[in-house]
Order: C-alpha cells, then structure tokens, then sequence
C-alpha cells in the first residue's frame, strides 16, 4: 500500500492541523470548563449553548459564520491579520482554526465531566492543610482531572482529523495547504480512477480514528479508577 | 491556648447560635447527630463563613464579621481530621503526610516526621496508596498528615466515627496520646459519650445548633440533668490504670476502694483513665450475688431515687467513693424495697465498658 506524495502531504497536513488546533484550543477549553462546572454567573446557560453550538449546527454554517467573522474583510479575521500578522483564510490556520472549533465542545465536555467527579471535599482538606487556591488546582484538583483532560483532547484530535464540512466552506480545498486527509478523499472520488486512493487514505483514517476511541476509553477507565475517593 | 467562639449562622430553616469558650487540652462538642457541630466546626476551620461570628485564638483576631475580618482557611493553620478520612487519591500516603509541611513553612524535618509517623504506627504503609488501606490506618494517616502541617489548633469531627469498634480500639490510644504530647488545644466532635468522657477535659453539649450546657466533663457528665439526653444518663468515673490482665485481655482500674474490671486498654500502670458508665448498665442486687459471670460487682449504699419517669428511675449508688448511676423499673424499686440509706450491690458488666 504504497502512498503517492500528494496522499503522504494530506496525512502529514491533517496531522499537523489536529495538533495544532488541539494544543491551542486546551487553555480556553480548560478555563470555558472550569466556569461551567464550578462558577455561578449571569449568562452560564447561555455559554453553555454557545460552546455546544458547533455539535448541532451543520458545519457549513459554522464554517461559513468563521468565513464572514475570520475571512479577510471580517471583523475579527481583519484585526488579526492587520494587527499580529495571523492570516486564516485559505491557509492551513484556517483549517486549524475550523478544526479547533469543531471539536471544542467534545473537549470542553470531557473536561467539564471529570472536573464535576472531583470530590470538593479533598480541596476543601487541601485548604485546612495549607493550600491556596491556586496550589489547590495545581496539587489536586488538576492531577484529578488529568485524564479527562487527556480524553477530551484526544477526541478533539480525532474531530480535528475527520472535519470536512467546516473546513471546506471557511479554507476552501488547496492541496497542500487545507486539503486534509478528508477533503484528499472527497477530491480523489470526484475523479476517474481515484478509488484506489480513496481507499488507501481510507483505511489510514479509520485506524487512526480507532486508535484515538481506544485510546480516549483507555484514559476514561483510568479517570475513573483514580476518581474512587480514598 | 485559649479558643473564643462566636457563631450565628442560617441553612435554610436551621439556624446555629453558639457561643463557646475553651481553655485547651481537648474541648468535645457533643451532640446527638444533625445538631449542628459539624456546621460549628467549619465554621471554625473557615471552611463555612457565618452571616455573623468571631473565632479569636490565644489572643490573635481570626475572624470577626463585626470588624470585616476573616482569615481564608489556608492561612489558619487550623489542621482538621475528617470523619472520612479525605486522604488524596494521586498521592501515595508518605506525600499525603508531607503535603502540608511545605505549605507550613516548616520544611522537610525528617526528625518531626518521624515522630509522628512512630506515634501513630504507620511506618510501614509509607508507599502505599490511600485506596489500598483499611478504615482505621486511613484515619491514622489523615491524623499525620493534619498534625505534620504543624497546627495551631486541631480540630476533629467524629474521627472514629465510620470505624467499628475493633478500629476505634485501635486509634483510641493515639488520640490520648496526642492529647497528652502534642499540646495543642483539640476540638473533638463525638455523638459518642464513651469517646468524649476518655478524651476531653471539657465538654460543650450542643443542641439545635445551641450550646445547652458547658463545663468541666466531669462536672458536665455527673450531673443526671436534663443537658444530657435521658438515654446516656449514667456517671463519670475517674481512676488509674492499675494493671493489665494480658492473660483474659482486661485492664484493672482504681477508682478509690473500687477495682473496675474493664476490656484491655494501651495505657501504662498509673496512667489516669476516665470511665463512663451509663445508668442502663448497671443492674442492682440486694444480697451479693454468687456464680455470677459480671466481674464488677461493687458494694455501696443507695443514695437517693429519681422520681419515677416511664417507668424507670434513677438510683444513685455511693460504692467505696465513686457515686454511680443506675437505672431500675419502679417494678425492681418496689420488689427490692430500695430506699435512701439502704445497703445494695451494683453490678456491672466488664463488656459495657468497652470502646
């Protein structure tokens, strides 16, 4: 099953595009799921419906909603571009970008999970033995939460390898640029005799789709062994 | 060190207002469950912030809502031993002892650390995790660990509660110890009178959330008043450990011409012990009993009776210089002709004054 070099730069680019989107998404993920499962505040459901959004609406729309904010001449994507340099529109950040979105509510939820399982109690012990709040969340509450952390990012990665509507709308399909693994494989059954690559990268994305559930089982069965409070 | 507190505080429709004072040594806040000692005890730790209240400890200010004072409960340094023990999960039980050394300032003496882990008998589960450990050494665990964050005061809700009684055997005596070595001043929550009359010097009885009596435990303990409730009526006996029966795992204790018979407890020949015994246990008889399988059967002359109540009365028995309590049906009083002045025996089962 040998792959041809445009295949290998689809395989290589998605990787890089779910890495990228995983990694940047955590810090907001990790604080979006903090102030979900602890805090009280004005508009909580409302953020709570803003970070699931992208589960329920048709990923054209979210893409094209990132297309009329993140695009050249939107508002956010024109700040950026002027201001730090950080252009998304036809470039592989941009497929990051979708990426990040799309899988940000299967993260935040992950996190906001293992984040409602830890006993409040043990930080409320961590506080009598000394431990300020910003040593609490380091020393425990974070050690606690790890492998839903881990779980939720692996799931964001294998959202991130699997987008396509989102992506296609916002970036276009460049190859070499945006075209990942699953724009690769919509463009090679859009021509004659591509099948045989279709296939190929086919089987590459179920595997690593199946390795990343397994693993993401894996951690979860370890979150919760580790939950069971002493 | 002397302890101030000052609560008034409302969940939902139960209110707490108390007010208490404590000298040191070990303060038992006693009371039957659902009466608010918990809720007083973090309220001390600072892990419940009253509507209105004021903790000052050996002089220096912690909390006062009057003056907008309020010490965060990190900055304390009040340890607390939970009635589950809350050991963390992550760590094994050598980084649960250190946790709170660091945070204390006090660095890594290995030689306190020792000590403590000696006392308390846990050497070797230093690389264990807390989940592999059994009720009674989670609990030892969570003792060294509060007292290795070097507190100013100690606080304790129902330590022993969840354990059974082979356990609370077990920990019993390193609490005493405790009491008798560390000098910090202790608030022990217990339900259990047995617990508190071995461990506190004073005795706060709370009910609904209101401090309704307080003083000395004798003193607390001995009177048959309404402060107690009816059920644990019965009465205080001081004495020393005379010795220790290891053959039939019994202890002797003198209590003034009285030799107690008691189930075995760690404590050396001379050691002053305390014993509770509660009035239902104690049975009466008017001729010395023969062949009989109770190893405490204790001469003396009937004080006084209680007024009938259900039932049941109180007699008040005066053996060799103890006064002890006993609870017998107006059927017995009548049978045995019992009256003030009238020479009886009370007997005591060894098995009732165990832990």
């Amino acid at each position: 099953m040998a792959l041809s070099d445009a295949e290998w730069t689809a395989i290589r680019l998605s990787l890089r595009v779910a890495a990228v989107a995983m990694f940047f998404s955590l810090p907001l993920a990790l604080a979006v799921a903090m102030a979900l499962a602890r805090g009280r505040f004005w508009g909580k459901s409302l953020l709570n419906g803003l970070v699931h959004m992208p589960l329920i609406l048709p990923p054209v729309v979210t893409g094209f909603l990132l297309l009329l904010l993140f695009g050249r001449r939107g508002p956010i994507g024109a700040f950026l571009a002027e201001y730090l340099g950080l252009v998304f529109s036809f470039r592989w950040t941009g497929a990051a970008l979708a990426a990040a979105v799309m899988g940000f509510p299967l993260m935040v939820r992950s996190i906001r999970l293992s984040i409602e399982a830890v006993d409040r109690k043990l930080e409320s012990a961590a506080a009598t033995l000394g431990a300020g709040p910003a040593w609490i969340f380091l020393t425990v509450t974070l050690p606690l939460i790890l492998p839903g952390i881990l779980a939720g990012m692996v799931l964001s990665f294998a959202k991130s390898m699997g987008e396509f509507g989102a992506t296609i709308t916002f970036v276009s399909n460049i190859p070499g640029e945006t075209q990942t693994l699953s724009l690769a494989i919509y463009s090679l059954t859009q021509v004659p005799g591509g099948d045989a690559g279709a296939m190929r990268l086919t089987v590459i994305s179920i595997t690593v789709s199946m390795a990343a559930l397994m693993f993401s089982e894996f951690l979860a069965a370890a979150a919760t062994k580790r939950m069971v409070a002493a | 060190m002397s302890l101030e507190v000052e609560a008034r505080h409302r969940i939902g429709s139960f209110t707490i207002d108390a007010a208490f004072q404590s000298g040191g040594g070990v303060t038992a806040l006693f009371g039957r469950s659902g009466s608010g000692k918990t809720s007083l005890v973090n309220i001390i730790a600072g892990l419940l912030r009253p509507d209105r209240g004021r903790i000052v400890l050996g002089g220096e200010l912690i909390a006062d809502s009057e003056r907008k004072v309020f010490t965060p409960v990190h900055r304390r340094r009040f340890g607390y031993v939970f009635q589950e023990s809350r050991l963390f999960p992550h760590l094994s039980v050598r980084k649960n002892l250190a946790y709170g050394r660091w945070f204390a300032g006090v660095g890594r003496s290995s030689a306190e650390f020792a000590r403590v882990v000696e006392m308390l008998g846990i050497g070797h589960l230093l690389d264990r995790r807390p989940s592999t450990l059994s009720g009674g050494e989670r609990q030892r665990v969570a003792l060294g660990r509060a007292l290795l964050a070097a507190p100013r005061l100690l606080l304790m809700d129902e330590p022993l509660a969840a354990l059974d009684e082979a356990r609370k055997a077990e920990i019993l005596p390193y609490l005493e110890r405790l009491r008798d070595e560390a000098g910090i001043p202790i608030v022990y929550v217990s339900h259990n009178l047995a617990e508190v009359t071995r461990l506190a010097q004073h005795v706060i009885m709370v009910e609904n959330g209101r401090v309704k009596a307080s003083g000395a435990t004798a003193a607390i303990l001995s009177q048959s008043t309404a402060s107690l409730p009816r059920r644990e009526a019965g009465a205080l006996i001081e004495g020393l450990v005379e010795l220790h029966d290891d053959a039939h795992h019994l202890t002797l204790v003198r209590a003034g011409e009285c030799l107690f018979h008691i189930p075995h407890v760690f404590a050396p020949t001379g050691h002053a012990l305390r014993l509770y015994i509660a009035a239902r246990d104690v049975m009466l008889a008017t001729t010395r009993p023969q062949e009989i399988s109770a190893l405490n059967v204790l001469s003396g002359t009937i004080i006084d009776l209680s007024p009938a109540h259900e039932g049941s009365v109180d007699v008040r028995v005066a053996c060799g210089g103890n006064i002890i309590l006993a609870r017998i049906t107006t059927l017995s009083r009548e049978a045995l002709r019992l009256e003030p002045g009238r020479p009886v025996h009370a007997i005591v089962k060894t098995v009732a004054l165990g832990y």
